[in-house]
């Protein structure tokens, strides 16, 4: 299992967010996707972001990833603005984009091979590869992998460089329920070993409060968050207590109550 | 587990055809070994009357192709996969012997075309093997200008498509470029080339360049500058630098792409080849077959057309192993 040597958690801070794009039906004019957006995560926080689709999750992500630049707003992590994107800030994508010309086990090398750390670390590429239970197929190319396969293998890939901040846009979304609950333990466990900060988007409420610290709620045209709910619970956490169920029922309802309101 | 799949694919294969069977086999070793012998015997009784020395490895020919159908049909009792490539082969060989039979019947035997310009199949071999010295010479010099010249415009064609393929300014300045000077066929450059270089084989290997060039370019740079965004996005959240997305993520994204102009570069420079030497360069298979016409020497004609196919189809054929093996991850997704 992979034990390894801490990195520091980094403070991420956004403030005033906002992001447009041009409108696809007319070029001219730019439709607000973000608005205001202000959230700050403390290191080593869990935070789940959790809204209707097309609110705008990922688009926060590419920002805070460095892929886009906002309008306006500032976005820091400990003291540093982002500007680019950077290792310390791992991305997984909502689509796995594993390279297809590279095998499995290449692909998750591929951010030691970038920093040209390949060498240093290569043991630890074993790790990860047993971490996402992928040994038997570090020499298969990606379209050889099931969707589920393919998300840990992107997982394992963003793993490896042992980001300061982890961005996880829908990691679990392909997988099966059975599967999905193993890695939501095992991302649980690798973050209460390394502490990484991690912003974790998803559609599964379950899976938001069974993990995160804290939730907060989009809501769409234009993307701005609505609401952030603390999650109190200790862990292990059960998902059949009735705290649990409680928290449940009382954001689904706020989901119903979002996704219906006039914009 | 990638073998494990093979395997199944195999075992289905060898499932389909396991019980061999025999009338098939024998079927398939008859069509070949039957249109062999006619070949022959047609050739024995068209060429009774012709001189010896013209027909007589044509007969040497068409008999030791006989004594291989014969021999080495027992060799596919003990093997499945003798077996399966003669199944595969043997029709379209034998088609192949049946057309021998055609053109010797109607050149020799009818007399229905005329004469100098389109010998027989055994005229032709006598040619080849009579001129062989100066055939391989030429296949020999053939060989090296293609070799030159697409090397050179395969490297320069990698080199400015990645360029214009990647920076947005250099596409600026570099397209219309591209797009005026590409489309001219690199045989209308002759005239041009002949005045400035001193020497024939340098401006041939010149324009075989320019012709592979353009293709390589252009499909160069459209694979480099379609190279998903996505992919480019995750290489740099994983801290990739200008380096590992140029060389680790757009080339090979661009890889298929690339081949396509490769195969295109390969064709153009066959037809360029083949016109620079039959105008300006003194030596090649394209010098010596205008050279052959000249005289009136068909046959010879005829047999450098035939080393130019098995010349020229060789290197298709390897270029389209390499293409299978830097693909192989590509493998099922796209054939052609
Ligand atoms: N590159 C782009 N160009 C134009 N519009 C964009 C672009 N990216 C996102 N948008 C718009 O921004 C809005 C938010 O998109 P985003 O992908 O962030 O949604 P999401 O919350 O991730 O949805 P989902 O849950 O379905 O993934 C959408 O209306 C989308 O049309
Ligand atoms: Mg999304």
């Amino acid at each position: 299992m992979v034990t390894l040597a801490q990195t520091e958690p980094a403070a991420l801070s956004l403030r005033g967010i906002s992001k447009s794009f041009a409108a696809p039906d007319d070029p001219l004019t730019r439709r607000l996707a973000l608005i205001d957006i202000s959230l700050s995560l403390a290191p080593g926080e869990l935070v789940a972001l959790i809204g209707p689709s097309g609110c705008g999750k990922s688009t926060l992500l590419r920002l805070i990833a460095g892929l886009d630049t906002p309008d306006s707003g500032e976005l820091t992590i400990g003291s540093e603005p982002i500007t680019a994107p950077s290792a310390e800030r791992g991305l997984v994508f909502q689509d796995p984009n594993l390279f297809p010309w590279l095998t499995v086990r290449r692909n998750i090398e591929a951010g030691l091979v970038a920093r040209g750390l390949l060498r240093e670390k290569r043991a630890e590429v074993d790790d990860f590869m047993r971490l996402v239970r992928l040994e038997t197929f570090a020499n298969a190319y990606p379209h050889h992998l099931s969707g589920g396969m393919a998300q840990r293998a992107a997982l394992a890939r963003a793993l490896i460089n042992h980001p300061k901040v982890l961005l996880l846009d829908e990691p679990l979304g392909a997988l099966d329920a059975f599967t999905r609950m193993q890695m939501q333990d095992e991302v649980l466990r690798l973050w209460q070993a390394r502490r990484t900060t991690m912003l974790l988007v998803t559609h599964d409420i379950d899976e938001a409060i069974y993990m995160s610290d804290r939730i907060m709620i989009m809501t769409p045209t234009p993307g701005r968050i609505e609401r952030k709910i603390d999650i109190d619970l200790s862990r292990p956490r059960d998902r059949s207590s009735e705290a649990f169920l409680r928290l449940r029922s009382n954001i689904l309802e706020h989901l119903h109550f979002a996704g219906t309101a006039p914009a | 587990m990638q073998n494990s799949a093979e395997e199944d694919v195999d075992l289905a294969r060898s499932r389909q055809i396991a019980p061999p069977p025999v009338s098939k086999h024998l079927q398939s070793l008859l069509t070949f070994f039957g249109a062999v012998a006619i070949t022959l015997v047609v050739h024995l009784l068209i060429s009774k009357n012709e001189p010896s020395a013209e027909t007589r490895y044509y007969t040497i020919f068409l008999c030791t192709v006989l004594a291989i159908a014969v021999f080495t049909a027992p060799a596919q009792l003990f093997s499945s996969a003798v077996r399966r490539w003669r199944q595969n082969v043997h029709p379209i060989l034998a088609a192949g012997t049946l057309l021998l039979c055609l053109w010797e019947i109607i050149t020799t035997g009818l007399r229905l075309l005329p004469l100098p310009y389109f010998p027989s199949p055994a005229k032709v071999l006598q040619s080849l093997i009579s001129d062989y010295k100066l055939l391989f010479d030429s296949t020999w010099h053939s060989f090296v200008l293609l070799l030159c010249g697409y090397a050179l415009g395969v490297l320069a064609g990698l080199f400015s498509g990645l360029c214009i393929g990647w920076s947005r300014q250099i596409r600026y300045w570099g397209m219309p470029v591209l797009k005026i000077v590409g489309p001219i066929p690199a045989t209308a450059w002759i005239p041009l080339a002949m005045v400035l270089s001193p020497s024939g084989t340098f401006s041939a290997m010149a324009l075989i360049a320019l012709a592979v060039w353009f293709p390589v370019t252009m499909l160069t740079s459209s694979g480099i500058s379609n190279t998903r965004a996505s992919y480019l996005d995750v290489a740099r959240t994983l801290g990739a630098g200008r380096g590992y997305l140029i060389f680790r993520v757009a080339v090979p994204a661009a890889l298929p792409n690339i081949f396509i102009g490769l195969f295109m570069g390969l064709g153009a420079s066959f037809l360029t080849l083949v016109v620079a030497e039959s105008i300006g360069v003194k030596s090649g298979l394209g010098w010596y077959v205008s050279w052959a016409q000249g005289w009136a020497e068909y046959g010879k004609v005829f047999a450098a057309l035939i080393i130019m196919a098995a010349f020229f189809s060789s290197i298709m054929t390897l270029l389209f192993k390499v293409r299978d093996r830097v693909l192989v991850w590509q493998k099922g997704v796209i054939k052609w």
